[in-house]
């Protein structure tokens, strides 16, 4: 029996310009789009670029666009997105700039994490008891239902509005925030509240949700935003933002 | 003029609250269409009843108003993300239209409440 083949067009090029290249790859069960990457890495093409780590979904790190849609390369099986005739695109994450072949930047995306005050600054030092957060409270849920984020970019890579206002923070900076705001130790709830207001923060998202659509975490950024959205709207009638 | 993130998020709640008044609004426009058709549709008799009509005047003064804070914001939105405008221009472009609406909903609503015929 011949056997199956597929046949990959892969992004091949640096920060200026590149194209699509087809490679023909050996099709196996429960195949990754990982396992057709490092296929043509390790057979085709050494010099091909590309990031990974965990391969099994806990890093991150392998997100690339695939047939026009990000994802977790690792978590993919081939079968779920080859066409009918074997054939498989794979190209960077958008909205990140290039480096190389399927390899982005993304010290943007994470400076802009930090931007709306996205690091955790709390009331006690570590030689003061430990604070007792209480599981079952609102806000402590909902810091829960968004804090599983691994910065994988796919949500950034999806969202129109990065495409289309390159300063605005984007839907995980924006998840962090709102994970902070409803963090009872947090000391820094107003300065956040003012860094996410605004058409570069929470007041540009459209609400299409394509970043929890598309989020591997399955997280709800939209949530989160909206959230943020009623936060500064109360924050600015008592007057603190 | 500086366009600060507050100024920005002000102008989205402003856009929100609008769209709330206007969904109201355009609920009972529809209604009121509905009802100002069932003897026949002509001008005159349409002026008939708006003419003189101080309440009929309010409700569309208020409409034309939650237009001209509404659609502003969005249309600079729209010239920014698809067009690439600069946000200044783009929001000073769609402050000029938000005018325009007020302007001429605001003399369409003087014709058919006090005008004459």
């Amino acid at each position: 029996m011949q056997e199956q083949r597929l046949k990959v067009s892969v992004w091949r090029g640096d920060a200026q310009s590149g194209q699509f290249q087809t490679y023909e790859v050996p099709r196996r069960a429960s195949q990754t789009v990982l396992d057709v990457v490092t296929h043509i890495q390790r057979h085709l093409a050494p010099d091909l670029g590309f990031r990974f780590a965990c391969r099994v979904g806990m890093c991150g790190s392998c997100a690339m666009t695939v047939n026009g849609v990000a994802r977790w390369t690792c978590r993919t099986h081939v079968q779920k997105v080859v066409g009918p005739q074997g054939e498989l695109e794979i190209a960077p994450l958008a909205n990140l700039p290039r480096i190389r072949d399927l390899v982005t930047d993304m010290r943007e995306f994470f400076d802009k994490w930090a931007r709306p005050e996205g690091r955790f600054v709390g009331q006690t030092d570590r030689h003061e008891p430990f604070a007792v957060v209480k599981p079952d409270t609102a806000p402590r849920q909902q810091a829960d239902a968004g804090i599983e984020c691994i910065g994988c970019g796919v949500c950034y890579a999806s969202c129109d509005v990065v495409s289309q206002r390159p300063d605005y923070l984007g839907p995980a900076a924006l998840n962090r925030a709102w994970t902070l705001v409803n963090d009872e130790r947090d000391t820094r709830r107003q300065a956040r509240l003012g860094a996410v207001a605004g058409d570069a923060g929470c007041h540009a998202c459209h609400t299409q949700g394509s970043c929890t659509l598309r989020c591997p975490k399955q997280l709800a950024p939209t949530a989160s935003i909206a959230g943020l959205k009623r936060l500064v709207a109360r924050a600015a009638m008592k007057g603190e933002l | 003029m500086s366009d600060t993130p507050q100024a920005q998020a002000r102008r989205w709640y402003a856009q929100r609250i609008s769209a709330m008044v206007l969904a109201l609004l355009v609920l009972g426009h529809l209604a009121l269409m509905i009802y100002a058709v069932q003897g026949g549709l002509s001008g005159a008799e349409i002026l008939a009843r708006t003419q003189g009509n101080v309440w009929f005047g309010l409700y569309y003064a208020l409409f034309v108003l939650a237009c001209a804070v509404h659609v502003p914001p969005g249309l600079a939105n729209i010239a920014v993300e698809w067009a690439g405008w600069s946000p200044a221009r783009a929001l000073w472009v769609a402050r000029l239209f938000g005018v325009f609406i007020l302007v001429w909903g605001g003399r369409a609503v003087y014709a058919v409440v006090m005008g004459g015929a």
